[in-house]
């Protein structure tokens, strides 16, 4: 099963790319998902790793992961080591906006299964495909809606220190 | 000494004058009864095979997620690591379904790697066409299974109530009846292990369960030839009338709702010899309020 969302979101790549690479913040935006936590010494980076569950029907799937992929403000990839078979990806590009400031295309990816599990597996997946894509869709909008909220408060504390540097 | 057990085992320990004497129904069920007793796999947890497992988890994912609607809470109740006993109220008759929601979600949530075997009647083991779920983890009830299992570290699960529970009538679906059977404190306290009680509720609606027949079933001598205590008689598919629930039936598909409770160190509750009754009380006193909470939650039989 594979599935993809995407979303456009009004913040440069550096200010999303905090957030996704931040994986204490997980549970603070990704839906449906019960547990993303640090297994590893280095919580970031190439070789570090997690420990992840998603409600999907009757149960929790998921299991440790492992990063393969950790290009700052970019991509970040991984791939299980136990568990159900999975990799997942994070692709962040930068879009230039109509005002002049910069926006980021946000995707997020998941392919997930069983190897070996024959035909019950293949339905299985067909299955479950529309919750996990319901997932990673409200998981965006969650991402977008906190990146953005955050963005706006930066910009505001900028403006007020500007004005007070000003007039000091 | 291995001539002598099946010796044994075929005549149940008659005398043969005893066993001369017996009539010919008698002496074909003793027979059948020798069968089953062979059969029964011997202790080994190695049969457990991660890798099946998980490559049937998709199967057990869609059964217990489509046909039964599983809903399992409070897996984070049981510890991480190391043995545990996990506690069950059984319900469903010889199908079981509330196994089948737990077992798929404690693999999910623990991965297959970890250690974990289901205790099951000698009965179901020793039937061919289960024989897969050995590959599960499902070993023979015994104290030496028992043994075995919790010195390795594992997760185990077993159901006091048994097959006196698992057939009770289906206007006592929220009973937790354990019958007083208080081996599996015996069992936590020899190994130190905590106890995890894990209720389940939508079971006993899978099939109209109308009596557990132990009447019949001491008539017939299946207590002392099966160790089956009970002869269940209910209303299910595709049979109709379905007595004794060999064969299994088709379980209608009720809702199936799991909940594990928060772990109970019995030393640190109970002191360093707890009286057995008193804990007895206590597991079964929390998994009936428990049942009564989930059983306030379903607005009707099935649907859930």
């Amino acid at each position: 099963m594979r599935a993809a969302e995407a979303i456009e979101v009004s913040a440069p790549p550096s200010v999303v790319w905090k957030v996704v690479s931040d994986p204490t913040r997980y549970l603070h935006f990704l839906a449906g998902f019960t547990r993303w936590e640090v297994v590893s010494e280095d919580p970031g980076g190439v070789g570090a790793r997690y420990r992840m569950l998603m409600r999907v029907g009757s149960a929790e799937i998921g299991g440790l992961i492992e990063v393969v992929e950790w290009v700052p403000e970019r991509e970040l990839a991984w791939t299980s080591i136990t568990g159900i078979d999975q990799r997942g990806r994070w692709r962040l590009r930068e879009r230039p906006r109509e005002d002049g400031t910069l926006g980021t295309w946000v995707q997020l990816r998941m392919t997930a299964g069983v190897a070996g599990s024959g035909i019950l597996g293949w339905i299985s997946e067909q299955v479950a495909a529309p919750t996990v894509r319901g997932h990673l869709r409200r998981s965006l909008q969650q991402l977008k809606r906190q990146v953005e909220h955050e963005e706006l408060r930066e910009r505001a504390a900028a403006r007020r220190r500007a004005r007070a540097g000003a007039s000091g | 000494m291995e001539a002598t057990a099946a010796e044994a085992a075929r005549s149940n320990g008659r005398p043969p004058d005893e066993e001369a004497r017996a009539s010919l129904p008698t002496r074909l069920l003793r027979g059948v009864a020798g069968q089953v007793q062979k059969r029964i796999p011997a202790a080994d947890l190695d049969e457990r095979d991660p890798d099946y497992i998980r490559e049937n988890l998709p199967a057990a994912w869609l059964l217990s997620s489509l046909w039964f609607r599983g809903e399992v809470r409070g897996l984070g109740n049981i510890p991480e690591t190391g043995p545990v006993l996990l506690v069950g109220n059984h319900s469903g008759g010889n199908m079981t379904p509330d196994t089948t929601v737990f077992t798929l979600a404690f693999c999910a949530y623990f991965g297959v790697e970890r250690p974990f075997y289901q205790l099951a009647h000698n009965l179901v083991l020793s039937m061919p066409q289960l024989a897969f779920l050995r590959k599960y983890g499902t070993v023979a009830a015994s104290h030496e299974n028992s043994q075995k299992a919790l010195s390795a570290g594992a997760a185990l699960l077993v159901y006091p109530g048994g097959d006196y529970e698992v057939h009770r009538p289906s206007w006592e679906r929220n009973r937790v009846d354990f019958g007083r059977r208080q081996g599996f404190i015996r069992l936590a306290l020899e190994h130190d292990v905590p106890i995890v009680p894990v209720v389940s509720i939508g079971g006993q609606e899978t099939a109209l369960f109308i009596s557990r027949g132990e009447r019949l079933a001491k008539l017939l001598g299946l207590d002392r030839m099966f160790r089956l205590n009970v002869l269940p008689v209910s209303l299910s598919l595709p049979w109709g009338l379905n007595v004794g629930d060999m064969l299994g039936h088709l379980p209608l598909p009720a809702k199936i709702t799991v909940e594990a409770l928060p772990p109970i160190y019995l030393r640190e509750e109970f002191g360093a010899e707890p009286d057995l009754d008193e804990v007895y009380d206590h597991v079964t006193r929390l998994m009936q309020d428990t049942l009564d909470a989930m059983a306030a939650e379903r607005r009707l039989p099935v649907i859930g």
